[in-house]
C-alpha cells in the first residue's frame, strides 16, 4: 500500500499535503481499496470554514457512503471538480488527479498532532 | 454461520460481511466490475445460505397450495415457480421458488433470513400424508448467471442448458435448474454440502468470475426483483408488491386469500414503484425519503446507483393515486432532494 513521504495522515485515513499556509487535502490509497468503486464524491465549497475533525465532504462506493474529515482548520480556497465529474479518480490517483480540496490553514499547528508516514503505514499494517 | 465456501471466498479476495448472520462475500474484485461480468459474461455466486425444503407424500400438492399463492396443483413435473407464503392479514412472510421434482415430491428454496420461520410457520400447518423436511444445513448451492452461462454448463454437465426457464434436472444428487435472481440466463445448482468446494474450482475453471451480494444486490434491483425484508414484508401484500402475477384467486383457499380477494375487490392503497433519478445525484440507499408535490410520503425500500443506466434507482411503495409511469417524485438524500420518476418494471432492460 502506497504511502507518500511528503505527506501527513488523519487516523480517519485522510492525507494532506502542506505547502506554506495552504494543505492539500484527500483521501489515502488504503481508504480507496477499502472503499472500492468511488461512484459520488462532493467536495466542499470554496469559501467554507471548516474545523479539524469536521466533515468535509462526502464519498459513495456502490455500496456505502463515507463522510471525509477534515485533517486541519482553516478556509477552503479550492474544490477539485474533476472528482465531482469522475469520482473514479478517487480509485486511480488517490494522492494526484484525485485530491478533494484545498485549505488555507487557520491553525498550522494542528499539523504537528496528525501522523507521520511512518506512523500511519503502522496503523494500516503496511 | 459460515456456508461450506468460506474458506473459497476468502481465497478468492472475498471481502466478508454479515447477512442475515452468516459471513458472506459482499464483493471479490468490486461490485462495478462483477455487475458487469453478470451482465456481459458470466458470474458465480455461493447461495448456500439459501434454505431447501423437501415436501413429500401423496397431500404434498394440496398442503402447498393451502399455504402458498401460486398453484401447485398446475405445475407439470421437472419445472419450478415463484410463489410467496402469506399471513392472514395477505401480508408477506417469504418468498420462495417452488420445484416440482415428481408428482408428490416438492423442494422450496426459501430466504436465508427465513429458514427458522418457515420452517415453524409450515410446521404447525403440516397436514396428514405430508412429510416436511428442513434440509438447509446438508445443501449447498451455486448460481451462475450471465450470457455465457450456457458455456460454463457444457463444460461441466457435457450438455447442453435448457432453453426454457424453471427446468429442473436431476444429476445424481444434485439439482440443477435453469433459475436465477439477475436477470440474465443461467442456472442454479444444489448440491450436498460435501461438494460445495470442488463445484465451486469446476465452476470458476469453466470462466464464471466469483460475485458478491453487493453485486446480486444491483443485479436484483435494476429487474425490480423484490428482495424480502427489504422490499417485501408482512406489512404489505403481493398485490401492493405488483406480485400478482403469481397470486392464484381462483385456487382453493389458501392463507391470506380473503384480504387478498378484499383488496383487489376495494383497490390497493399502495404500490411497489421502480424509481430512476432524473438528475445528477447521489447514489440512492435504502430509506431514503420520497417527496411528492412538496410532501414526504414515504422512503425507499431498496436503492442504488445501477451500474449498468448511470443513474439512482430505487423501490418504493407509493400511493396508489401516484404510481403510474412518468409520476415525478423528489428522493431526499441528507437533507436535499433530486428529482426521479416512476418508471415501468424492469427498469433494465437487455438490448435486442
Amino acid at each position: 500500500m502506497n504511502v507518500p513521504e511528503t505527506l501527513r495522515y488523519a487516523e480517519s485515513h485522510e492525507w494532506i499535503l502542506v505547502e506554506g499556509d495552504t494543505g492539500t487535502v484527500g483521501i489515502t490509497d488504503h481508504a480507496q481499496a477499502e472503499l472500492t468503486d468511488i461512484v459520488f464524491a462532493e467536495p466542499p465549497p470554496v469559501g467554507r470554514k471548516l474545523a479539524a475533525g469536521e466533515v468535509a465532504a462526502v464519498v459513495e462506493s456502490v455500496k456505502a457512503a463515507s463522510d471525509i474529515y477534515s485533517p486541519v482548520s482553516g478556509e477552503v480556497i479550492a474544490r477539485n471538480a474533476d472528482v465531482e465529474a469522475d469520482p473514479a479518480l478517487l480509485n486511480t490517483d488517490p494522492f494526484g488527479a484525485g485530491w478533494i480540496y484545498k485549505i488555507r490553514l487557520s491553525n498550522p499547528g494542528e499539523v504537528a498532532a496528525l501522523k507521520d508516514p511512518a506512523a500511519y503505514s503502522a496503523q494500516i499494517g503496511a | 454461520m459460515r456456508t461450506p465456501l468460506f474458506d473459497s471466498h476468502v481465497a478468492a479476495g472475498g471481502r466478508m460481511v454479515d447477512f442475515a448472520g452468516w459471513e458472506m462475500p459482499v464483493q471479490y474484485s468490486g461490485i462495478l466490475a462483477e455487475h458487469k461480468a453478470v451482465r456481459e459474461a458470466v458470474g458465480i455466486f455461493d447461495i448456500s445460505h439459501m434454505g431447501e425444503f423437501f415436501v413429500s407424500g401423496p397431500g404434498s400438492a394440496a398442503w402447498l397450495d393451502s399455504l402458498l399463492t401460486n398453484n401447485v396443483a398446475s405445475l407439470p413435473d421437472g419445472t419450478a415457480q415463484y410463489s410467496l407464503l402469506l399471513n392472514e392479514r395477505g401480508g408477506v412472510i417469504d418468498d420462495l421458488i417452488v420445484y416440482r421434482l415428481g408428482a408428490e415430491k416438492f423442494l422450496l428454496i426459501v430466504n436465508a433470513s427465513m429458514i427458522e420461520e418457515d420452517a415453524a410457520w409450515m410446521n404447525d400447518r403440516l397436514a396428514g400424508g405430508v412429510t416436511f423436511e428442513n434440509a438447509s444445513a446438508g445443501f449447498a448451492a451455486l448460481a451462475i448467471q450471465g450470457p455465457l452461462a450456457g458455456g460454463v454448463f457444457e463444460r461441466l454437465f457435457g450438455r447442453e442448458m435448457p432453453a426454457e426457464r424453471n427446468r429442473i434436472l436431476q444429476i445424481g444428487s444434485d439439482f440443477v435448474v435453469t433459475t436465477g435472481y439477475t436477470g440474465e440466463s443461467g442456472f442454479e445448482w444444489l448440491m450436498p454440502a460435501g461438494e460445495a468446494s470442488s463445484a465451486w474450482r469446476r465452476a470458476l475453471d469453466a470462466g464464471a468470475k466469483p460475485c458478491g451480494l453487493g453485486a446480486r444486490d444491483t443485479l436484483r434491483l435494476e429487474m425490480c426483483y423484490p428482495l424480502n425484508g427489504s422490499d417485501l414484508s408482512p406489512n404489505h401484500t403481493p398485490l401492493e408488491a405488483g406480485l400478482g402475477y403469481f397470486v392464484d384467486l381462483n385456487k382453493p383457499d389458501f392463507i391470506g386469500k380473503a384480504a387478498l380477494a378484499s383488496q383487489k375487490a376495494d383497490g390497493v392503497p399502495s404500490r411497489l414503484c421502480a424509481l430512476r433519478v432524473t438528475e445528477k445525484a447521489p447514489p440512492i440507499r435504502p430509506h431514503y425519503p420520497v417527496w411528492i408535490d412538496g410532501e414526504p410520503v414515504t422512503e425507499t425500500t431498496s436503492g442504488a446507483l445501477s451500474p449498468s443506466l448511470g443513474d439512482g434507482i430505487a423501490l418504493a411503495y407509493l400511493p396508489a393515486g401516484y404510481s403510474k409511469p412518468g409520476q415525478e417524485v423528489e428522493i431526499e438524500v441528507r437533507g436535499r432532494r433530486f428529482r426521479a420518476c416512476v418508471r415501468k418494471k424492469p427498469l433494465y432492460q437487455k438490448e435486442a
